[in-house]
């Protein structure tokens, strides 16, 4: 098999699954004949036509609640946030109605909300949200965020064959950055689980999306000095791989976080809670975090680069917290 | 006044004009008792009339048939009640008690059934439910069910950004949806005049090129004849239709409101209207209802709430360690979600679900103008009055109530003139 991109990755996963499960139907903006704002579904329609490739006037609430009613009567939809900042204008419905159901009235939803996130490429500051944690506070979602186009595709699938609401964040930084040779055949990435990008003992460096690759640069660079870094990327933010986590950390003893979403409330606060409740006396150094800026992601280059973590800021964060 | 008023004769057997009465009185019943048990404070949580809305909730749900799905406000017992529900859920409902469909983690009518019912729970915030609905019936579509999906908003509700969302969409996927505009007049304090400035919610309908009806909400039989036409217009493929009905809410937005920002002379004109006694009135003058078999239903009621009051007293609240389950669903132990087939699976599946990646060209409307313009440009219409000389009119008094026949979606252009040539050119301008 020749590699294929993340973008790629995705559009199979949805292929596949559509043409294995008549319940699978894609709902979002422009997503038929134009095949997607970066081109995700594109070829859909002409296979699948237009019952099962459903465009929709700009309304995000809509999109997610049309999903949600369908998703109730059996059906699997996946709904399309042209950019995932947009998802903010659903908020309600998915907070309040479709996350809330199973648990108040036995109401699964079993339908995937997936969407281009993430900064790097000038998109400003109304394309390039990582808004995971708006979310990962909100109980019956599932919220999963790839940084492999291997993982990417199996997650889809395991997120699509999920009877909860799960929110899908595709990393637009990814789309067409990577290629991987992924197998031929059908295989899922379960969903809540992380996994061990690199193994190391001096420290153990948490990431995912986007930052997974920039830490796993930024650890190669650290084993040129001698420090040796395990490299954890989460893939599901919830339900968090709490297991993987303390595993390493007991192992290391000492944590750095990385995430492109902005420092306060971001899930790097989360992690540092449950290290001190569940692995506190395995410390030995504080919990760093390198992260983005507090602030809107800025538009120049300049200021962007200035907002985003780089191998560079991991690099000295890890090297830091090593010689602790 | 005459108790046919406002009567469409509608095709109805002796025995369902008389369910729609035991519908109206049950409803009654069972928020009087309710009532009793606020009083006795025995309902955790608020509670919410419907008294003088009953013939909405009970004439909507009853044009619906057995396979339907609808999703209620607040204020639709009736509705449940008329779709099924047996009335100890909502009393257990709002005691929080452990026998209730939510087993205490919701209360009121905030409650659904997928699997049986087809009923999908309220959401306080409303509009919400406007989407969902469309959603449901283009699953039904897809899936080959004949089916229609029936929700309500209020004239508050119809503010919401989502009921655009939600009945644009509707109407663009031409979606087996009834939305029932419950128009009582008040959103909690603020009455209708300050939420919007037209008269008729209904227009609002012309603007999503949808067919619209504006009905006397305390009319039972005009009530369900308008949305027994809407249902089966959205069965037969029309697109959704809006049913405005303009009523009254006679009590507070809930139990602890005493409403005293509600002129005693609207209040006062509506009870007169009652729609409990205007329907009685209406049975009695037909000989469809005697004292005997008013004193029978009236007995079936009693025993059937006394029995049910009974369960739900005796219910036993949720156990604390139910706090903590069921937010996800754990896979196909817990719920296996299988849809219900009524076409072949094989005509959404490739090769025959193939189609070509363009748009469909463009056919222009039979009545529009010229059929080789893909736009036509209609004079805008002027609204008959302004609201401002609606302003001093007595909005106790409804507006001319019938059953419309729905709107048409365009208006043929003129063909020799457009939307510059008329308009009117000011002099001295500059």
């Amino acid at each position: 098999m020749a590699p294929i991109t993340f973008l790629e990755a995705i559009r199979q996963a949805l292929f596949e699954e559509m043409a294995a499960d008549p319940r699978v139907v894609v709902i979002g903006e422009d997503v038929s004949v134009y095949g997607g704002a970066f081109k995700v579904t594109e070829g859909l329609l002409e296979k699948f036509g237009w019952e099962r490739v459903i465009d929709t006037p700009i309304s995000e609430s809509a999109i997610i609640g049309a999903a949600c009613g369908m998703s109730y009567l059996g059906l699997r939809p996946v709904a399309e946030m042209q950019f995932i900042d947009f998802i903010a204008c659903c908020f309600n419905q998915l907070t309040n109605f479709v996350a809330k159901g199973h648990y108040l009235w036995n109401a699964p939803a079993p339908m995937v909300v997936r969407g281009p996130s993430g900064g790097g490429v000038h998109g400003g500051p109304f394309h390039s949200a990582n808004p995971e944690m708006y979310f990962l506070h909100t109980p019956g979602l599932k919220i999963v965020y790839p940084s492999t186009p291997y993982d990417a595709k199996g997650l889809m699938k395991a997120s699509i064959r999920d009877n909860n609401p799960v929110l899908f964040f595709e990393h637009k930084f990814l789309y067409r950055r990577i290629k991987e040779e992924i197998p031929a055949d059908d295989y899922i990435v379960p969903l809540g689980k992380a996994v061990v990008r690199r193994e190391g003992k001096h420290l153990t460096i948490l990431s995912y999306a986007a930052m997974m690759h920039t830490s796993l640069e930024a650890a190669d660079a650290l084993a040129k000095e001698g420090i040796d870094a395990e490299v954890i990327d989460l893939r599901t933010l919830l339900p968090l791989d709490e297991e993987t986590i303390l595993q390493s950390v007991k192992k290391t003893n000492k944590c750095l976080v990385v995430h492109e979403d902005t420092k306060t409330g971001g899930i790097a606060g989360e992690i540092a809670a449950i290290l001190s409740e569940k692995a506190f006396h395995d410390l030995d150094g504080p919990l760093v975090r390198v992260t983005s800026l507090d602030t809107p992601v800025p538009y120049a280059p300049t200021l962007e680069e200035a907002f985003l973590p780089n191998a560079q800021k991991v690099f000295t964060a890890a090297r830091e917290l090593a010689h602790f | 006044m005459p108790a046919t008023e406002t009567r469409s004769k509608a095709k109805l057997s002796r025995q369902q004009y008389l369910d729609l009465y035991y519908f109206m009185r049950l409803n009654r019943e069972v928020e009087e008792t309710m009532t009793k048990l606020f009083r006795q404070n025995k309902i955790v949580g608020g509670l919410y009339s419907s008294l003088g809305q009953e013939a909405i909730s009970v004439g909507t749900a009853y044009a619906l048939e057995k396979r339907d799905w609808l999703a209620p406000m607040i204020r639709n017992i009736g509705a449940l009640l008329v779709k099924g529900v047996p009335p100890r859920d909502i009393f257990t409902q709002h005691m929080a008690k452990f026998t209730s469909p939510t087993q205490g983690k919701d209360g009121t009518s905030h409650f659904g059934d997928l699997e049986n019912l087809h009923i999908i729970s309220p959401i306080s915030m409303l509009g919400d439910l406007i989407p969902v609905m469309a959603g449901v019936a283009m699953a039904g579509r897809y899936l080959g069910q004949k089916i229609v999906a029936l929700t309500w908003i209020g004239d508050g509700g119809s503010s919401t950004g989502v009921f655009h969302e939600g009945l644009n969409f509707a109407a663009v996927q031409k979606a087996a949806l009834v939305l029932i505009l419950e128009n009582n007049q008040w959103a909690y304090s603020t009455p209708v005049r300050r939420q919007v400035p037209i008269e008729n919610l209904a227009d609002r309908a012309k603007a999503y090129g949808i067919a619209s009806y504006i009905v006397d909400g305390n009319d039972v039989v005009a009530v369900y004849t308008a949305t027994k036409e809407a249902v089966d217009r959205a069965r037969a493929g029309n697109g959704p239709v809006l049913i405005e009905v303009k009523t009254f809410r006679r009590r507070g937005h809930a139990q602890h409101d005493p409403a005293e920002y509600v002129p005693a002379n609207e209040l006062e004109y509506w009870e007169k209207r009652d729609p409990i006694t205007l329907y009685e009135r209406f049975l009695t003058d037909e000989k469809l209802l005697d004292a005997k078999s008013k004193k029978e239903i009236e007995t079936r009621i009693a025993t059937l709430l006394e029995k049910e009051r009974e369960f739900a007293e005796n219910s036993p609240m949720p156990p604390p360690e139910l706090a903590a389950t069921g937010v996800y669903c754990t896979g196909p132990e817990c719920h296996d979600l299988q849809p219900k087939w009524e076409r072949s699976i094989a005509e959404v599946q490739p090769p025959k679900s193939s189609t070509k990646n363009s748009w469909p060209p463009y056919v222009p409307k039979a009545d529009f103008g010229a059929p080789a313009s893909p736009i036509q440009f209609i004079p805008a219409e002027v609204p008959a009055s302004s609201n401002g000389a609606r302003a001093g009119t007595a909005t106790a008094v409804p507006a001319k109530m019938v059953a419309k026949p729905p709107m048409k979606q365009l208006k043929k252009s003129p063909a020799s003139s457009t939307a510059a040539s008329k308009k009117p050119v000011k002099k001295g301008a500059r």
